[in-house]
C-alpha cells in the first residue's frame, strides 16, 4: 500500500484512541450523510468492545459528535453531549451483548425532521479507519476513504448505465463500484467510490435523471 | 531504484545517488503518489505542526484531567519541578520528557492531538524534536523537514512491521516513534541519513519486545509514562547516533525483528488489557471502577 505521509502523521484527532474516538466520530458522520443530513432523533447501539469501554474511551461523545456533523479533529467534540442536548437532538445509547461481525461495531437509528428513518451499521476498524456494513436493513461494503456517491434505486435494467454515463458526462473516474440488492426488481444500492471529487450538480441531475432513481447522496471523502 | 522505496537501504540509496537528505526524498515521494504539489503537503504538515505545539502547551499549562479520571496533570508536576530544582537527568531531558506526557494527556482528555503514527504514541516524536529545535535555535522549517524525515521512517516500519500496539506490541507503537524522533532529530541537527537510521535502529533496538498492557484498555496507563521513556530513548539513541555510533544490526533487519518478536507476543500483551500491568489487582481494580464489574 501507498501510504502517504499524513497515514503516519495523521491523523488529527481529538483523543485518546483512534478506533474508539476518531473512528467512531467518523461512523457518526457517514450516518449523518446517509440520512441526508437530517437527524432529529437517534438511537446508538453498541456491540463489542463499543459496549464494553464506549465510555473511558468517549465512544459515545464522538458518535454523537459526528452525528452533529463534527470532524475527529474538532474541540468541540469533547462537549458533544451538551451541545447535542442545547440543540434539542434527541439520543440515547443503547448497549448489546450479541456477538458483533467486527470488535467496534455501532448501529444508528435516525429519524429524521420529518420521521424518516434511516439505520446505518458500520465498524470502526483501527487507525480511525471504518467500514459501513448495511443500510437500511441492506449489506453494503465502503470505507468512507473515497468520495462516495450512493444511489439508492429500483432494481431495473439500464438504471446502472444511466448512472455511470452521467459519471463520464462529469469525467469522474471510478475507483469502485458495487450494487446491492434486497431482491430481484426490488430495492437497491448502488455505491460509487471516486478518484475525484464529486460535484453537487451530479446528485440534483442525478435526482431527475429516471424514476428508478429514488434517492442520491454524496459522502466526502473522509 | 523507484521513488517508492521500499527499505531503509533503498532510501539510503537514493538519497547517496541523488545527494539529498531523507526529508527531501520523503517530498519527493508523496509528490509522486499524491500528485500535490511540495506546497500544498508542507502547509499540511505545518497545520500537524501547530496542532501538536498547542497540545504540548494546554499540557503544560492547564489542569487536565482524563475523562476517565485516571490520569492527568503530571505533565504539569514535572514541569514545576524541573523549573524549580536541580533534575537527576537534566534540564532538557526533563523538558522534553514532560512535553511528551503533555500530549499523551491532551489526549486522554479527549482534546486535539496528531497521531504519530498512532494516538497512544503520540507525545514522543512533538517532545522529543520540538524541545531539541527550540534548543538549538531551529525554526518551523526546520522542523517541519524533521517531521517528514520522522515519516519516512514511520512509513518503513508501517510497510515492512507494523505500528499497531494490537499487533506489534507497545515496541511497535512507542517504537516506531522513538525511531522516528530519533532519526527526525539526527537529521535536523545536521547528521548523515544513514546516522539518522542509526538512531531509529538504535531506538527500536532499546525496547525490542516491550508489551502493549493499557489499565481497562485505556490509552492512559502506562501509556502516558511509556511516552516519556520513549523520548528519553529518542534522545539518548539520537545522540548515540550523532556521535557517529552505529547500529551493529542495520535498520531494515531491527524491523523485521521487531514484526517477529511482536507475533511471538501472546495476545494478553497486544492491547487487549487482559495482561501484563492491566491483570495485577490494582489494574483489575481501576477497570471494575471505570467500567464496572466485568463477566
Amino acid at each position: 500500500m501507498d501510504y502517504s505521509v499524513f497515514d503516519i502523521i495523521g491523523p488529527r484527532m481529538v483523543g485518546p484512541s483512534s478506533s474508539h474516538t476518531a473512528g467512531a466520530a467518523r461512523l457518526g458522520k457517514v450516518a449523518r450523510r446517509i440520512s441526508g443530513n437530517d437527524v432529529a432523533k437517534v438511537t446508538f447501539i453498541l456491540y463489542g468492545s463499543f459496549a464494553k469501554t464506549y465510555k473511558g474511551h468517549g465512544t459515545d461523545r464522538a458518535l454523537l459528535a459526528g452525528i452533529m456533523g463534527m470532524e475527529p479533529n474538532d474541540p468541540d467534540l469533547a462537549g458533544s453531549l451538551d451541545s447535542a442536548g442545547r440543540t434539542g437532538l434527541d439520543f440515547e445509547f443503547v448497549v448489546n451483548d450479541s456477538d458483533p461481525p467486527h470488535p467496534n461495531t455501532v448501529k444508528m437509528v435516525i429519524t429524521g425532521s420529518s420521521g424518516k428513518k434511516t439505520e446505518v451499521v458500520g465498524c470502526s476498524i483501527g487507525g480511525g479507519n471504518i467500514r459501513v456494513i448495511q443500510i437500511n436493513g441492506l449489506a453494503v461494503e465502503f470505507t468512507g476513504e473515497y468520495p462516495t456517491l450512493v444511489v439508492r434505486h429500483i432494481d431495473r435494467p439500464g438504471v446502472i448505465a444511466e448512472v455511470t454515463s452521467l459519471m463520464v458526462e462529469f469525467n469522474i473516474n471510478i475507483a469502485f463500484m458495487r450494487v446491492f440488492r434486497h431482491s430481484k426488481g426490488q430495492d437497491a444500492f448502488m455505491i460509487i467510490e471516486t478518484d475525484g471529487d464529486i460535484p453537487k450538480k451530479v446528485v440534483s441531475q442525478l435526482r431527475t435523471l429516471s424514476e428508478e432513481i429514488q434517492d442520491v447522496y454524496i459522502i466526502e471523502a473522509l | 531504484m523507484s521513488i517508492n522505496f521500499a527499505s531503509g537501504s533503498e532510501l539510503l540509496g537514493l538519497c547517496d545517488n541523488n545527494g539529498i537528505k531523507i526529508y527531501e526524498m520523503m517530498l519527493v515521494r508523496e509528490v509522486y503518489i499524491s500528485q500535490r504539489n511540495k506546497e500544498a503537503i508542507t502547509d499540511e504538515m505545518r497545520e500537524n505542526l501547530k496542532i501538536m505545539k498547542n497540545a504540548i502547551e494546554r499540557g503544560l499549562s492547564e489542569d487536565i484531567r482524563s475523562v476517565s479520571g485516571l490520569s492527568g496533570g503530571d505533565a504539569k508536576k514535572l514541569r514545576h519541578y524541573y523549573e524549580n530544582n536541580q533534575t537527576v537527568a537534566g534540564k532538557d531531558m526533563n523538558a522534553a520528557v514532560a512535553s511528551a506526557m503533555a500530549v499523551l494527556e491532551v489526549n486522554a482528555a479527549m482534546g486535539q492531538i496528531v497521531a504519530a503514527p498512532t494516538a497512544g504514541s503520540s507525545g514522543i516524536l512533538p517532545g522529543a524534536i520540538i524541545s531539541t529545535a527550540q534548543r538549538f535555535g531551529k525554526n518551523d522549517d526546520d522542523i517541519v523537514n524533521a517531521l517528514f524525515t520522522a515519516s519516512a521512517v514511520g512509513y518503513l516500519i508501517t510497510r515492512n512491521a507494523t505500528v499497531a500496539g494490537a499487533e506489534g506490541g507497545c515496541q511497535a507503537e512507542t517504537g516506531a516513534a522513538a525511531a522516528m524522533a530519533a532519526a527526525a532529530i539526527v537529521e535536523m541537527l545536521g547528521g548523515t541519513p544513514s546516522q539518522a537510521l542509526d538512531g531509529a535502529a538504535i531506538a527500536i533496538k532499546n525496547i525490542l519486545g516491550l508489551v502493549c498492557d493499557p489499565i481497562a484498555g485505556l490509552v492512559e496507563a502506562p501509556c502516558i509514562k511509556r511516552n516519556a521513556i520513549g523520548t528519553g530513548n529518542a534522545l539518548i539513541s539520537a545522540d548515540l547516533a550523532l556521535a557517529g555510533v552505529t547500529s551493529i544490526i542495520p535498520f531494515d533487519e531491527v524491523v523485521e525483528a521487531m514484526l517477529k518478536v511482536g507475533r511471538s507476543l501472546p495476545c494478553e500483551l497486544r492491547e487487549t488489557g487482559t495482561g501484563g500491568l492491566a491483570w495485577t489487582p490494582t489494574g483489575r481494580e481501576i477497570h471494575e471502577r471505570v467500567f464496572g464489574k466485568t463477566e
